[in-house]
């Protein structure tokens, strides 16, 4: 049923009103009053006698359309048969709002080239870059005071992130390291079997576990459990304004926040690696025994004849650097939490995607490093 | 006329409609508890259709509790809840659904959505909804923006850069989006300077009056309860005592008599006797 009829009566107008006109009718409604022919003048008369459930978005559509329709030619709108009685306030609104759009000023976007998007990004890197280069000398500050004054580094505080990054990670993180070693293993007697040459499986996975692996598959597990909550937590607090309060009772965030996170996550993924480094090792043990039928006390001679002293301090040395890392970024992405839950999600996501790229780097620069010293 | 086969209307108004005599929301003997303590104990409570219904009580005398039971957000240890004449625990899920688009609500921190822009925030319920090409979207958004006297500029702003007041104005035009007949406000006038506040009492006696809207408002915003309120609902104790004000004013329980006669309440009684019929906010 059409939910209205227009009628041509001389040089006057009528509209039938009739059936559904809820908010729930509005799509049909404004399919034809869309139809409505173009310029009319004169007087119009709507009849809502035979309406049903009268909307107040429906109304809306049906005066703003008239005044389309009309508005320019003058066109003079009675409304008859028990109308609803939100149409006076319907139509004083809509005068206003018509009155005030001659000035709403439209921003016309502009086209974007390749070159001036290059140029932004280039200088948002550098501003970025160097914010999170004064967020580290804000950290170092801390630290720095911390020696005078060993109060400011939160003992208590930091004693609980060891807790929450390091003890309660060990689980996850001995079954990952156990298992990618035995993977190592797996792979490495595969290939070396056919050189005869399967006691080297002790040689490839000792040293891949203690130098690289060990270390690695750490620090990217804890960035993806602590880099990112670090973020969560302290964008969440930014959100509350809880750090604005910190501030304004004269309390420095980042000796509270950041501080405790940095220095419980330096203590903790040291202690994390050496457990990596024990489980990654037990792992190539069990594999070259029940694979290779190599026995343990026979793997354990092989193994200190194939490390030198430094392979082991090789990979611990890389620890604490990628834990300041994961700490700093997973902080310092929280802290730029604004305004939306939403600027939460993405900056949290892009504080583990950061940490695991930047431990990734690291530990290339130190390959290279070691390389040239020879370590 | 033109008729058409097979033109079902598409779905049946979302309140049914009610003998006008029946209350709109009605609780009976609702007890709520938390672990070993007892918020509501057998509290009753009536709202009358086209009546503003303040809700009062001390800090924790569990206001947003009932407003949270009778939204369905929590399920009381005894008592029924029943809106627009129907026991919401009896509902199917659609019939919840479609409960909940015939009533309005805004939360006491607004509860805008804060990623989407003011216009998305009222666009979201009518989406939800039903299908609306985008330039009847943007009428509507324009149209509940005017009801609340916010500026047509604003749709494009997101929460966080608008001011407390405005906050309180949008969460109402997205609670208006769907025409309600019920409205739920959670402290709609904490957080505002008197100026804003006065306006919000202005803004919602005129809606009540141009919508016909029944509102049941949680508040203790003593001004707001003294121009805007019909009838004022007193939690004492994990009961509710409902009056007029004239009727609370004269009570002798210790609690209300303390509500009612402390030097603020006088104040505002004081105000809201000698301020004039309202204008639009």
């Amino acid at each position: 049923m059409d939910a209205l009829a227009l009628h041509r009566d001389g040089e006057s107008w009528r509209i039938d009103l009739q059936g559904d006109w809820s908010l729930a009718a509005l799509p049909q409604i404004d399919l034809q009053l869309e139809r409505l022919p173009g310029p009319m003048s004169g007087t119009l008369v709507c009849d809502w006698s035979r309406v049903e459930h009268p909307g107040i978005g429906t109304v809306w559509a049906l005066l703003t359309r008239l005044s389309e329709v009309g508005g320019a030619q003058g066109l003079v709108v009675r409304h008859e048969g028990d109308p609803p009685h939100t149409v006076p306030l319907l139509q004083k609104l809509h005068l206003e709002l018509c009155t005030a759009h001659g000035t709403r000023a439209v921003a016309v976007p502009t086209e974007e080239g390749f070159v001036e998007n290059l140029g932004r990004w280039t200088v948002l890197q550098g501003t970025e870059a160097g914010r999170l280069l004064g967020f580290f000398g804000r950290i170092a500050a801390v630290l720095g005071g911390g020696f005078r004054r060993p109060s400011a580094l939160r003992f208590s505080s930091v004693v609980r992130h060891v807790q929450e990054t390091g003890v309660s990670a060990i689980p996850i993180v001995s079954l990952i390291a156990f298992l990618i070693s035995v993977v190592v293993a797996y792979l490495g007697a595969q290939q070396l079997a056919k050189f005869g040459a399967t006691i080297f499986v002790v040689d490839l996975v000792t040293i891949a576990v203690l130098r690289e692996m060990g270390v690695l598959l750490t620090a990217i597990i804890v960035a993806g459990r602590s880099g990112s909550a670090f973020a969560a937590e302290i964008g969440v607090m930014q959100l509350n304004e809880e750090i604005d309060a910190l501030r304004a009772m004269g309390m420095n965030p980042i000796e509270l926040l950041v501080v405790p996170r940095v220095l419980g996550l330096i203590i903790a993924l040291p202690c994390l690696t050496i457990i990596a480094d024990a489980m990654g090792l037990a792992g190539g043990g069990l594999l070259c025994l029940v694979q290779l039928h190599i026995p343990p006390a026979q793997f354990i001679v092989r193994l200190r004849e194939a490390l030198s002293p430094t392979t082991f301090w090789a990979g611990l040395v890389k620890a604490p650097v990628f834990a300041l890392l994961i700490s700093m970024v997973g902080a310092y992405r929280g802290m730029q939490v604004r305004d939306s839950a939403r600027e939460l999600g993405r900056l949290t996501t892009m504080a583990v995607v950061q940490s695991i790229f930047l431990v990734i780097l690291a530990d290339a620069f130190f390959a290279v490093l070691f390389e040239q010293i020879d370590f | 006329m033109e008729l058409q086969a097979g033109m079902e209307p598409r779905d049946a108004a979302p309140h049914a409609p009610l003998p006008s005599d029946e209350p709109v929301v009605r609780v009976r003997g609702l007890v709520s508890r938390f672990g070993t303590q007892v918020v509501h104990d057998g509290l009753s409570f009536e709202v009358r259709r086209n009546e503003i219904m303040g809700v009062v009580g001390g800090s924790g005398a569990g206001k947003s509790v009932l407003l949270h039971t009778i939204l369905g957000l929590r399920e009381p240890q005894a008592g029924t809840v029943e809106v627009f004449g129907r026991d919401i625990r009896e509902l199917s899920p659609a019939e919840r659904l479609a409960m909940a688009r015939a009533y309005g609500v805004t939360f006491q921190s607004g509860a805008l959505v804060s990623s989407l822009s003011v216009a998305e925030n009222i666009q979201l319920p009518l989406r939800e909804a039903y299908t609306l090409l985008e330039s009847v979207l943007d009428d509507l958004v324009q149209l509940n923006l005017s009801l609340v006297g916010l500026a047509p500029d604003v749709a494009g702003k997101y929460p966080a850069q608008l001011s407390g007041g405005m906050v309180k104005r949008a969460a109402l035009a997205r609670a208006l989006s769907l025409e309600p007949k019920l409205l739920f406000l959670d402290e709609p006038t904490s957080g505002l300077d008197p100026i804003s506040a006065a306006d919000f009492d202005a803004l919602l006696l005129y809606l009540h009056g141009e919508l016909k809207l029944t509102v049941v408002m949680i508040t203790h915003d003593l001004d707001s309860l003294f121009r805007t309120c019909d009838r004022v609902s007193v939690i004492v104790d994990g009961r509710m005592v409902t009056d007029t004000l004239p009727g609370l004013l004269k009570s002798t329980n210790p609690w209300i008599h303390e509500y009612f006669h402390g030097p603020r309440a006088r104040a505002a009684e004081q105000a809201a006797a000698l301020a004039p019929e309202a204008p639009r906010g």
